[in-house]
This record gives C-alpha cells, sequence and structure tokens, in this order.
C-alpha cells in the first residue's frame, strides 16, 4: 500500500471548528432541567473535621440537595490507585511502597487546601456557591506537612498516621561499583538541585456532566478526561453497575497534559447527584478550584554526585532524591521511578547509585505531568554535567559529545528495569547527531564568539545552555481499535485514546487513510466515547500515536483485506490482482475496471434476488499490544541574555533537534514541541505553585501562577531526525511530553552560563528576575568579603 | 466562580451615579472598565452589594488638550488614550504598553485604573510624574484632588464613598523635555514588580531645569522620587550625578517583599531603573529654545 498521507504536514482536520468557537466541550453540554454544583473544600492543609452543619445551605431557594460524606457513603469506594508495582520490576528492585486510597469526599480528616468537605446542587451555580459558604463546618486544626525533606524526617506530623512516618515509598537501584568508581574518579562535582512544584494547566478546566436515565438504569456522562474507560471502570465499582450502563463521552477537550489523566473526585460525586436527584448535574470546574484540587505536579530534591576522568569521561553518577507527593499517593511507582529511569539518559555512564524515597506533604495530590518525573531528572543530571565541565575547564557541548551514545550504540542497555518491568534498553537513535544537529542549528561556535566579544566590549551578558534527554515513551500495555466501513464507502475509527488537541482527527485518519486507499476526507475519527469501542487505556504518556496508531493501521489492513475479496467477487478477479486507490477498487493493470468503494460496499448486502457477494462485514477490531516502551531524543539548545541590573531573562532563541521515528505529520509534530517548549519555559522561568508554612497556597489565580505568554516565547526552531523504532508496525515513537522534559535545564545551564564570570551556581528553578538577582548579588558579596579575608591575612 | 449577590444600577448620568453613591456609601462599588472589579468580584474578593455602571453615562467618554493638560474622562478607554498618546505623550504611551494586554486596554478606563490605586500599576504613577490631579464629583458638586493627595495606601484614595472620579488632567510636558519609562515585571502585562517614570528637562546652559521621576511597584502608593528631583535641578548633568540622584530617591522607599520579589529585589531595582530613566530622559532632552 502507498503512503501517500503518512509524512505530510496535513493540516489539522479539527481546527476549523475550534478556530470557529465551534466545539462542543464539557460546560457546552446543557441538558433539560440541569442542575449545577459546587463544592465546599476544606480552607485547612491538614485538619480533622468535627461536624457539619449543611441545614441553612439547603434550606435556600433554589437549592436541590447539599450532599456530606454520610449522605453519600454507599457510594464512597476509595479512588482508584495507579502505579503498582510490576512483577519485573519487583524481581530486581526492592521497593517498600505504601498507597491509602482518597475518598471522593472527606470522611474524618482534610488533608490539603481543596480537598472536597460537601456538595451542594443547586438551580445554578451562582446559588450553588452561595449555598456552599452557608455550610458550617468544625475543623480541628492539625499541624501542616510542608517541606519534603522535613516531612520525611521522624518527628513530622502525620498525614496517614497508620503509617508511622510519611514516606510512601522508598527503593535503592543502580549498576556497576559507584563506591570504587567515586573513589577512582579523577574529579567529583555534587550539588543538590531543587525541582519546583508546577504543574499542567490546560486552557479549558475539568468538567462533568451526569445524566441519570431512569428507563433502564444507565448513566451517562460527560467528562473532559484523558481517559473515559478509566473513568467508566471507577463508576463501575462505586455505582455496582456493569459497564454497558455506563457511557462515559469526553467531547472536545481543551487541553490535558496529564493533568486529566487521573482518577478524581468530582468523576464520582456529580454522577452520583445525578442518580440521587434524578436530574442531570453538572459541574464546570473554575480556576480557583483547579489551581488547589486539580493535580498538581514536578516537585523533587535531587543531591547529585557525578564522578568522571580527566578527559571528561563519565564514570559513575550518584543520586539521592526526594519526591514530594503532596497528600495521596495516588501514583505509587510511577514518578519516582521515571525519574531513576531517566537519569542518565544520553550519556554511557558505567556506573549508577540511586535512592529515592517519596514523601506525602499537606498540599494537593501529584500526579503525572507532561514529562512525569524527566524534566526534574534531566534538571539534575544536565545541570550537574554543566557543572563537571566547568570544573574540567571543557566546553559544556564538547563534555556531552565525550558522553552521548551514538548510532552504532544501539540497541543499549541500562542495567536496570524500566518501571513496566522490562529491560531497559534504548531501541533506537542517535543521541550525538542529535546534539550535533542542535548545534549546528544553533550556530554553536559562531554564539560562543559573538558570546565573549558581547560581554567584553558590551558588557551583554549572553548564555548558552544544552540539554538532552532520551524519553521512554508509548507505554502499553494495549490501546485498540474499531475500523468500519458505511454504506457510502466511507470509514469510521474508533479507540480509547481521546484527544485532548494533539490531532487525532488528523494523525489517524492519515494512517487509516493510507491503510484503506481512501481519501483523507472519508475517515471519521471517534475517540473518547466508551460506547464506541469496549476497552481503552487513554491518551497519556505519549503513547496514542504508537498504541492507537499502531491498532489503526492492523485493523485496517484487515478491512482492506476484506474490500479486497468483495472487489474481487464484483470484479470477477482474483484478490491478488485487486487494487485499491483513492477509494476506488479496479483490477491491476485495468483501470478501466474500476468501481467506487461505495459499490462494493453495497455488493456485499443482499437483495430479493440473490445474497450478497461477500458477508457484508468491513469491520475488524485490534488491541495493539506494546510490551515496553519506545526511546525518543532530543538535544535542546536555549540562548539567554540576562540584564544584571534586574535579573530579568530573555529568552532570544530556542533550538530543539530530536528523534521521534518516523513523522506522521510533521505539522502536529512541531506543534507537539512548541506546546511542549512552551509550558518547559514555563517551568524554567515562571511556574511555582507556592505554599506557606502554614499549607495555605498563595498562588491560587493566574496573577501568582504565572504561565507563559506568546509574548515571553522565543521563536522555537526544530529539526527533525528519524530513526524508525524497531518496536510497532509504523516505526514511530511517543513525542506528546518530550518538548517539556528540557527548557528548565536548558534554560538553567544557559543561565548559569551567562553569568559564569561571576562564578554563580544555579540550583533551582524558577528563574525569575529576583532568583537571579539574588545569585549575582550573593557572588558579589562572596567577592567583597573573599577580598576582605585575603587583605586581612596580607 | 460566580460573584456574591448584588444589586444593579446603571446609571444615566454622572449625577445618578453620584446619588446612588450617596444612597449606598461604602456598599456600592463603581463599574468602569470592570478589569479589577470584575475578577475581585467572581473570586468573591469584592462584595459590594450595590454595582453603580457608569457606562452608560456617554458625556464621560472623551479625552482633550486644553490649557496645557491632558483631559481624559472616566469612560476614555485606556488603549483609546494610548492610540492619541503615541506623538503628543510618548511617556504615556509607553507607560500604556504596559498596562495588561491589548483586550484588557480595549477594556479599561485610564480613570478607573487610576481611582483604583493599585500601587503596582502605571498609571497612577504616571499621574505623579505627569503632574496630574483628578477632579472628583460628589453630593455637594466638584473637587480637585491633585496626585499627590490622592493616594493614601494599597486600592486606597483620599476620594470619599460617595465621590465619582469624573476626570483625570495629566501636565504636558514642555517639547524639549525628555523622558524614560522603564518597569520589570514577572511577564508583559503583569503587574510591576519594580518600575519607574522620568522627565527630565533642561534650560539654555545645558543644566536641568527641571526633573520629575516617580516610581510604582515599590510601596503602598505610587511615590515620587523627589530627592532625586531636587538633587538633579540646577545641576549639570553627568552619568555619576544621574547614578547618585537615582539612589539617592530609591533610599527613600519602603517597599515590602512578595512571592514575586523580596522588598530587597524591589529597593535595589527601584534604584536601577531610576537611573536608567533618569539617563534615557537626559538622552531624549532637546536644548532649551
Amino acid at each position: 500500500m502507498g503512503a501517500k498521507l503518512f509524512g505530510a504536514s496535513v493540516k489539522r482536520r479539527e481546527d476549523p471548528r475550534l478556530l470557529r468557537g465551534e466545539g462542543r466541550f464539557v460546560d457546552d453540554i446543557k441538558l433539560p432541567g440541569m442542575l449545577h454544583a459546587a463544592f465546599v473544600r476544606s480552607p485547612h492543609a491538614h485538619a480533622l473535621l468535627r461536624g457539619i452543619r449543611a441545614e441553612a445551605a439547603a434550606a435556600r431557594p433554589g437549592v436541590a440537595r447539599v450532599f456530606t460524606f454520610a449522605e453519600l457513603a454507599r457510594w464512597m469506594k476509595p479512588l482508584p490507585l495507579f502505579g503498582a508495582i510490576p512483577p519485573g520490576l519487583a524481581a530486581r528492585v526492592d521497593v517498600t511502597m505504601r498507597q491509602v486510597a482518597q475518598l471522593a469526599m472527606a470522611r474524618d480528616r482534610v488533608r490539603h487546601v481543596g480537598e472536597i468537605v460537601a456538595m451542594v446542587v443547586a438551580d445554578s451555580r451562582a446559588l450553588a456557591e452561595d449555598a456552599a459558604e452557608l455550610v458550617e463546618v468544625d475543623y480541628e486544626p492539625l499541624p501542616a506537612v510542608v517541606d519534603m525533606i522535613a516531612g520525611g524526617a521522624p518527628g513530622a506530623p502525620l498525614i496517614h498516621p497508620e503509617w508511622g512516618d510519611n514516606v510512601a515509598l522508598r527503593f535503592k537501584t543502580g549498576f556497576g561499583d559507584a563506591a570504587a568508581a567515586l573513589s577512582a574518579a579523577d574529579v567529583r562535582v555534587q550539588e543538590r538541585f531543587y525541582v519546583q512544584r508546577y504543574v499542567g494547566m490546560p486552557m479549558e478546566t475539568r468538567g462533568v456532566v451526569a445524566q441519570w436515565d431512569p428507563r433502564d438504569g444507565s448513566l451517562t456522562t460527560w467528562n473532559g478526561t484523558q481517559v473515559v474507560h478509566f473513568v467508566q471502570q471507577g463508576l463501575v465499582t462505586a455505582l455496582g453497575l456493569p459497564a454497558n450502563k455506563i457511557r462515559v463521552i469526553a467531547p472536545d477537550v481543551g487541553g490535558g497534559f496529564g493533568t486529566k489523566a487521573t482518577g478524581y473526585p468530582e468523576d464520582l460525586l456529580i454522577p452520583a447527584a445525578a442518580i440521587a436527584c434524578r436530574r442531570p448535574v453538572k459541574w464546570t470546574e473554575d480556576r480557583r478550584e483547579h489551581m488547589m484540587a486539580a493535580a498538581h505536579a514536578r516537585h523533587q530534591v535531587h543531591d547529585i554526585e557525578i564522578g568522571a576522568t580527566r578527559e571528561g569521561k563519565m564514570l559513575v553518577v550518584r543520586d539521592r532524591i526526594c519526591v514530594d507527593l503532596g497528600a495521596y499517593n495516588s501514583w505509587g511507582i510511577v514518578l519516582p521511578y521515571n525519574t531513576v529511569a531517566h537519569l542518565l539518559g544520553p550519556h554511557r555512564v558505567p556506573a549508577l547509585d540511586v535512592e529515592c524515597r517519596a514523601v506525602v506533604t499537606n498540599k494537593t495530590p501529584n500526579a503525572p505531568y507532561r514529562g512525569a518525573g524527566r524534566p526534574e531528572t534531566v534538571y539534575a543530571m544536565d545541570r550537574i554535567v554543566d557543572c563537571l565541565a566547568r570544573e574540567l575547564r571543557m566546553d559544556p557541548a564538547e563534555l556531552r559529545r565525550r558522553n552521548y551514545l551514538a548510532e552504532a550504540d544501539m540497541p543499549y542497555e541500562i542495567d536496570i528495569p524500566y518501571r513496566d518491568g522490562n529491560r531497559l534498553v534504548y531501541d533506537s537513535g542517535d543521541f550525538r547527531a542529535n546534539l550535533d544537529a542542535a548545534l549546528e542549528a544553533t550556530g554553536y561556535d559562531r554564539l560562543r564568539a559573538e558570546q565573549a566579544a558581547a560581554r567584553s566590549e558590551r558588557g551583554i551578558l549572553r548564555g548558552i545552555g544544552i540539554s538532552g534527554y532520551v524519553e521512554g515513551t508509548a507505554i502499553g500495555p494495549y490501546e485498540g481499535a474499531t475500523v468500519r466501513m458505511d454504506a457510502s464507502g466511507h470509514a469510521v475509527v474508533a479507540t480509547g485514546a481521546c484527544s485532548q488537541g494533539q490531532g487525532h482527527e488528523t494523525s489517524f485518519a492519515q494512517v487509516a487513510a493510507d491503510a484503506l486507499g481512501i481519501p483523507l476526507d472519508w475517515v471519521t475519527v471517534v475517540g473518547g466515547d466508551t460506547a464506541a469501542i469496549p476497552f481503552g487505556v487513554g491518551t497519556f504518556a505519549s503513547r496514542s500515536a504508537v498504541n492507537a496508531g499502531s491498532s489503526i493501521l492492523d485493523a485496517a489492513v484487515k478491512v482492506r483485506e476484506k474490500l479486497t475479496a468483495a472487489a474481487a467477487a464484483l470484479l470477477e478477479a482474483a484478490p491478488a490482482d485487486i487494487e485499491i486507490e483513492d477509494g476506488q477498487a479496479f483490477v491491476r493493470g485495468a483501470p478501466a475496471s474500476s468501481v467506487s468503494l461505495e459499490r462494493v460496499v453495497r455488493s456485499a448486502l443482499p437483495t430479493f434476488a440473490k445474497p450478497g457477494a461477500v458477508t457484508a462485514d468491513f469491520e475488524a477490531t485490534v488491541y495493539h499490544h506494546q510490551p515496553t516502551v519506545t526511546y525518543t531524543s532530543a538535544v535542546h539548545i536555549a540562548h539567554v541574555e540576562v540584564d544584571p541590573g534586574t535579573g530579568a531573562v530573555r529568552l532570544l532563541r530556542y533550538v530543539v533537534a530530536h528523534d521521534c521515528g518516523r513523522l506522521i505529520n510533521p505539522m502536529i509534530v512541531e506543534g507537539q514541541i512548541h506546546g511542549g517548549v512552551a509550558q518547559g519555559v514555563g517551568g524554567g522561568l515562571l511556574e511555582e505553585m507556592v505554599y506557606d508554612e502554614q499549607g495555605q497556597l498563595l498562588t491560587g489565580t493566574f496573577m501568582d501562577y504565572l504561565v507563559p505568554t506568546a509574548m515571553e516565547l522565543p521563536p522555537i526552531e526544530t529539526v527533525h531526525l528519524e530513526y524508525p523504532s524497531p518496536r510497532n508496525p509504523l516505526g514511530i515513537k511517543g513525542i506528546g511530553e518530550g518538548g517539556a522534559i528540557s527548557p528548565p535545564a536548558a534554560i538553567a545551564n544557559a543561565v548559569e552560563d551567562a553569568l559564569s564570570p561571576f562564578g554563580v551556581r544555579v540550583t533551582r528553578a524558577p528563574l525569575g528576575p529576583d532568583a537571579v538577582r539574588a545569585l549575582l548579588v550573593a557572588a558579589e558579596e562572596k567577592k567583597a568579603r573573599d577580598a576582605g579575608a585575603g587583605g586581612g591575612r596580607a | 466562580m460566580k460573584p456574591a449577590p448584588f444589586d444593579y444600577v446603571a446609571a444615566a448620568s454622572a449625577d445618578e451615579a453620584v446619588a446612588a453613591l450617596a444612597q449606598h456609601g461604602d456598599e456600592a462599588k463603581l463599574l468602569a472598565g470592570g478589569q479589577s472589579l470584575v475578577p475581585m468580584l467572581n473570586l468573591r474578593l469584592a462584595r459590594p452589594s450595590v454595582i453603580v455602571d457608569i457606562n452608560p453615562v456617554k458625556a464621560l467618554d472623551y479625552l482633550r488638550e486644553a490649557d496645557g493638560r491632558l483631559h481624559v474622562g472616566a469612560l476614555r478607554r485606556q488603549r483609546a488614550v494610548e492610540r492619541w498618546a503615541g506623538e503628543r505623550l510618548p511617556l504615556l504611551a509607553a507607560a500604556l504598553k504596559h498596562v495588561g494586554h491589548v483586550a484588557i486596554r480595549n477594556r479599561g478606563t485610564v480613570v478607573g485604573s487610576v481611582a483604583h490605586a493599585d500601587p503596582a500599576s502605571e498609571l497612577p504613577a504616571l499621574l505623579l510624574c505627569l503632574d496630574g490631579e483628578v477632579v472628583a464629583r460628589g453630593p455637594k458638586g466638584e473637587r480637585v484632588i491633585p496626585g499627590a493627595a490622592l493616594f493614601r495606601a494599597p486600592l486606597t484614595t483620599s476620594l470619599a464613598a460617595d465621590e465619582l472620579v469624573t476626570e483625570a488632567r495629566f501636565t504636558l510636558p514642555r517639547p524639549e523635555a525628555g523622558w524614560g519609562f522603564a518597569e520589570v515585571a514577572r511577564r508583559h502585562g503583569d503587574f510591576a514588580l519594580v518600575g519607574a517614570a522620568a522627565l527630565l528637562w533642561l534650560d539654555g546652559g545645558g543644566r536641568a531645569a527641571g526633573a520629575r521621576l516617580a516610581f510604582f511597584g515599590v510601596g503602598g502608593t505610587p511615590t515620587r522620587g523627589a530627592a532625586a528631583e531636587t538633587t538633579l535641578t540646577g545641576q549639570a548633568l553627568s552619568a555619576e550625578r544621574i547614578r547618585d540622584a537615582a539612589r539617592a530617591a530609591a533610599a527613600t522607599l519602603k517597599p515590602e517583599g512578595d512571592i514575586h520579589a523580596s522588598a530587597r529585589y524591589r529597593q535595589d531595582v527601584a534604584a536601577v531603573l531610576a537611573e536608567r530613566v533618569l539617563g534615557e530622559a537626559w538622552t531624549r532632552c532637546r536644548k532649551a529654545p
């Protein structure tokens, strides 16, 4: 079959409706008689619930019901937990893990500001909010655990008292003789790096609408989620209904980033309210709720050390990692182990020694967010690599070149298991080629010369920062697709991998259209509907192109075989001689025999005169099994200018050279990279969820939680390198997250590079102007002290 | 995020608005552009029982030059003033470019921003820098309040609860004056961490005949840099003299810290920006005729 569309920058088919405001999001769902929910949320970071009085709220005009834990007790099953330890991982890594499932509504204790305590359902959202203010809750405040290091130490206040401490997870792993390698190293560099708490911030907040149909005892719920089948399964458990009585629909969704791929109390509470009230209920999360109660992310401390020879050959990495989980360990092994599995990235390092602990704190629970442990670990690694370069007086690009793996090294095993329990084997790629391509696109040598001149002649401080990553993408174990033809000879593709803006309606259609031999416009892609396909995993972890794409390919090939058989019967030719192209079937070498696929499909339908030529089955479902990940890689280069007077950092350029295997649609790939880089720039320069010592959130609005706008972003240049993955039939790799992984590290390296005349060391993100100026002031003060001390001795 | 319940009064005239204010006192809030008020309503941080909407009062939508001053009516949008100011008053144009984004300036009013008196916003400081004043109308008539007497504390002015600012007036600098404007914000359009605006004009001998310096974001109110103004006036200018003047002015500030910048940062960078804006103003000065 020909690849006419695969690889083409086809314009996104979903954009016209989205750009015209004709998208249909959860908040656009309006049902007759619909009620609106508002939540009473804890104002305390940590407190015991002593009593709730809801009578005044319930008595307000327009209020249908006020629900507390007691009213909903029969549905209050624990929310789902993720990140169980797979056997392959358990066999090699000794992980101590504790998980306590959150309840959809707090029963006797609240563990973070924003945790739900009661739900008000009323005729309008405004009325519901008015009534929610009247719900009286008796809290007995407890000391809050805010700092992850102190919180993990003995004697800290306990968040889950039955544990005896706040450490939810602990493990060691590594390979080689790290201690020997460290003592043998010519050079050792050590530092503590802090990666702040920052979060996915989709333009569309979360939302749920639920409708109970008493006719057949079925529930339909619209939910702005990345994981419809997962939400369905949670409702099966909590409501005690079979899956076929629960339909979960994710309509247009305005960004997910992982924030919408976790289990939430509202997924259950809104359906429960709809069943209890016998009326449709809507809840649209407002931005304040989103800030305090939608999943947070990142937030780690790394004590990292690297050892190398004088020539810059890396010998060993040792890292002691602390991960802040927020109030519940909902995601188990995922974030901590992702962090460890991606630490070494593109570098060849013969010994590794890692200890990781994850601590619960009285903050919003963390979940994977675009990169999920990788931006944090890459920050630590690329910062320490730059520190090593400085120690060796070696250009950071040269140091990386000497240690990056190349194509000849593939496949390359890092001798620890991957998070899915399989061996961690890089399947393909050339990380040195990524580096060289990025350096060339940047004009690295020229920029270095300009940097020196600008500094000495004009006092302008510019810096160049490099960061590279290797990312396990497309985690399995499966995704499915159903492909079927309609009576017009057009195709419908249904998959459990729903879109939050990634362009599935375009890229999946490209795969299907090529495989079926029909025009792109003839393919309709349906995602985000449990009624369209019974099983699914969802869209997260850069997995949909590989998992769903491979299923679509395989299913479409099967349908094409059925079409070929039907066309062969219709044209009285051998199936081997049938070709299908542009929606026409014909006998090879005889284009005049061409018939439309509509005729082919209809020829299979029985008439009163005769049965169909073949059975009218032009449908196939394939569940593609993906045992382990495939490895995407990239090198990012940031070029910055620092104003030493104000500490302001300006991004001048941003270059990405990357390999995500074969490109289905280069324009969509670039869009993914641009969006990811924008979020990474946020992490590098702007974004941080800040809590005070009592666990109060200080960044509850967009005035304080600062996402980058177009004004803060430089031009982003991309170079595509294509090393096809051997691990799926399309040769592709995931690109959804990659853009967000390296920017904090690249920017930090660039800022430190710009300030190298002052000898500062960047150890924290984000680099706001105050942080940068504080580095300069500290350096000046140290210089003055050293001069003073020197003078004293002289 | 819906506002707490409130009553709504659409004022047909300035006098109707004043009457509504007089009736409801502290319980009432004026709505013009709504760019600060509406978010505060939705967050329930502001809970007025009455909103008095002056948008129907078309008579307040004006901008004119008279007696050496720019007069801006209470309904004239920031974006319209920015367009006008581009040629006539580039200092004001430069400041307005930092007020939120175009969409915000299309709704936000100059007078509303001045009366809201956010200490980190640009326009209150511009009122000080340009020797401005406001016209306040109350039940007993109008009074003129000089900028220096208007700002009392964060979001607090000397306006009475029953007074409506109908007009802001900015003195047009003499043609030979140079100007400078700078601010540091986390992102373009955010409130300033530190900001400064300056005017400077020379006498025939090349000495500073007059200087204006105003800071914002570095205290509870916008602040005139009087120490710099007096130090420079009458003096021959040099980079050193400007730096000293800037530092002297910044030293009098009493900023507070928040999650975006420490007090020390604000104080230090105020000196940096003051030096820059005075330097820019000096560069832009033309010789007196």
